[in-house]
């Protein structure tokens, strides 16, 4: 503010000191215009966000305490009957549960191969050139939108599939693994693709987070007869935790909320095993057009993913 | 003697490093090989046993197939429209909002930051079925600006973020000495900063074409007819009508996966250097 001021004088159209009334009105219009001069540059972007968020959010806390919408031309308020509801659903409680252990298990699995790969990446034992191909290999995956990815896994896992034909002859399994469609499979066959997805994200970011650390960081722990395991754990980790905090608060965000992945495999089958709080969501809409008690869903993941969201911008602030 | 076992222990590290990073680049590409090799078959191949990499009908018939046909043309011509479209406002107003918070101090500075920040961790299904209510109301269903509305709201956070971050990393003295000259912030902006920012801008405009080019939830939900489909949407068509077409998928799936491909070789050191400077340390 004063910054501001203080220019505004330097051009000359400051307050002045002769006092000429038309000149001072002048010049508190152009200070009024020149103060307002940020927010005008950021209202597309508020306008946008709030026709599409912060309206569709009282949307949809709207809809969660009426009964049915949308369907229904004349809804009532209901108060918080679609929360008991909803909050009672057998297969409310298997989504939860499937949608914790989906993404508990997929966001490690991510840092740590994200880690492996990244310091693998870095290595300096071989040639630049080498690891500028390899850097590009490991990044496909995540170069593949996820209906593509679901595409080729349902082929790759299918039971006459690659995956099986190399797995028989190895003698792991003895026939055609039914890997999306066996209700003991089909949770840990979805995670494992994730993992597959999703794990250069991390690895990308790691990998400029070690390109970051001062080199005599580990010049110092080699002075000090560090051992690689020590400079790992002394040096290394410390430096990158707030990358990783970062990088696993957004992830579990991502994760928590993925659709399309489920959706394109297994759907949430079979017998809900695979049933994710988002897919629960999407049939109570689009499938059983229970608008209300869908909406009421959305809100319950908006609220968990909201409380993830506060620890991320936390550490953010933090960081800054 | 010290130094030849220095030498040996050096060798064999090496050598586990590379056998490790085959494993690696085996456990990432292998998948992406076959799904390359898949659309070069014939769809009675597919299957065949034992597999084979390359089999005796190597051909492009599943890509002629894809390519020859309008419908499944038309899906890329939709995606192409709605993820350019997207990037273009994306960028003119995540520039727009990035200049004010990165070279003006303002009351709500902060607020305002933080509610970008953490409208990102907004759940798309949330968001879905007040979209669906919105968009029928506006009679934006099953049209492009339905949809090309609607990914902004993922694509411009990051984008502000992003270019906010590059931003700060240029000197204020460049824009400023021409706004302290009598030329208004506008100028300030696209004659002076915007033409430095190009890298910049590249990053957060790959990164934004890849968030609407890969666009599922909403592209499903908020479109009905066949020619308003985008390519995600397409694949997936494949898949259901009457028998499996595993070669015409897997032709679709590297057709619609080329501009992310492209723009991420092209610009690969930009995206990457962007992508972090902008969501790892913001």
């Amino acid at each position: 503010m004063t910054a501001l001021f203080d220019r505004d004088t330097r051009s000359g159209i400051g307050p002045d000191p002769a006092g000429r009334p038309a000149l001072q009105r002048r010049a508190a219009l152009s200070r009024t215009y020149r103060r307002s001069e940020p927010y005008r540059f950021i209202l597309p972007t508020a306008v946008l966000l709030f026709v599409l968020m912060v309206i569709p959010i009282i949307m949809v806390i709207g809809y969660s305490v009426m009964d049915n919408v949308i369907t229904n031309r004349s809804p009532e308020f209901v108060g918080l009957a679609n929360y008991v509801a909803v909050l009672g659903d057998r297969i409310f409680h298997t989504a939860v549960g499937n949608t914790l252990i989906f993404t508990i298990v997929s966001v490690v699995a991510h840092l740590v191969l994200g880690l492996v790969f990244a310091l693998l990446l870095n290595t300096t034992l071989i040639s630049r050139a080498g690891i500028a191909i390899f850097r590009v290999i490991y990044i496909l995956p995540w170069l593949f939108t996820v209906a593509i990815i679901a595409v080729l896994w349902r082929l790759l896992l299918n039971p006459n599939g690659v995956v099986n034909y190399l797995l028989q002859s190895a003698g792991a399994v003895e026939s055609g693994v039914e890997w999306l469609s066996s209700p003991d499979l089909a949770l840990a066959a979805v995670t494992f693709i994730n993992i597959w997805a999703g794990y250069p994200f991390f690895m990308i970011s790691m990998l400029a987070g070690l390109q970051g650390i001062p080199r005599d960081l580990y010049e110092a722990a080699t002075v000090d007869g560090a051992s690689p395991w020590q400079r790992f754990t002394n040096v290394t980790l410390p430096q990158l935790t707030p990358i990783i905090i970062s990088m696993t608060l957004l992830d579990l965000i991502w994760t928590s909320q993925q659709f399309a992945l489920i959706w394109m495999t297994t759907g949430g089958g079979p017998i809900n095993v695979t049933e994710m709080l988002s897919t629960f969501t999407y049939k109570l809409a689009f499938s059983r057009y229970e608008f209300a008690q869908a909406s009421t869903s959305a809100v319950i993941i908006l609220l968990l993913s909201m409380v993830l969201a506060f620890f991320y911008v936390r550490h953010q602030k933090a960081r800054d | 003697m010290l130094a030849l076992d220095r030498r040996r222990v050096r060798a064999l590290m090496r050598i586990g490093v590379v056998l490790a990073l085959l494993a690696g680049a085996g456990f990432a590409g292998l998948p992406i090989l076959w799904m390359l090799a898949s659309s070069f078959k014939s769809n009675t191949e597919i299957f065949e046993y034992p597999p084979r990499l390359l089999t005796d009908s190597f051909s492009f018939d599943a890509y002629l197939a894809i390519l020859s046909d309008p419908v499944k043309v038309r899906f890329f011509i939709n995606s192409y429209v709605v993820s350019l479209a997207v990037t273009v406002l994306t960028l003119i107003v995540a520039i727009l909002a990035a200049y004010a918070f990165s070279r003006f101090d303002f009351r709500f500075k902060k607020p305002l930051n933080m509610i970008i920040v953490s409208v990102q961790a907004v759940p798309p299904i949330t968001l879905l079925i007040p979209y669906f209510g919105l968009v029928v109301t506006l009679g934006l269903y099953n049209t492009y600006p339905g949809l090309i509305l609607t990914y902004m709201v993922f694509t411009l956070p990051y984008a502000i973020i992003m270019m906010t971050g590059y931003f700060n990393t240029l000197p204020r003295e460049l824009d400023e000495a021409v706004r302290v000259d009598g030329a208004g912030s506008m100028t300030a902006l696209w004659r002076v900063l915007v033409p430095i920012s190009i890298p910049g801008i590249v990053s957060v405009g790959v990164y934004t074409f890849m968030i609407a080019w890969n666009e599922y939830l909403f592209a499903l939900t908020l479109t009905r007819t066949d020619d308003m489909r985008t390519v995600p949407i397409g694949i997936q068509l494949l898949m259901g009508q009457h028998s499996y077409e595993w070669n015409e998928m897997m032709a679709m799936s590297i057709l619609g996966s080329i501009p992310v491909l492209i723009l991420f070789l092209f610009f690969q050191k930009y995206f990457i250097g962007g992508l972090t400077a902008g969501s790892v340390k913001s």
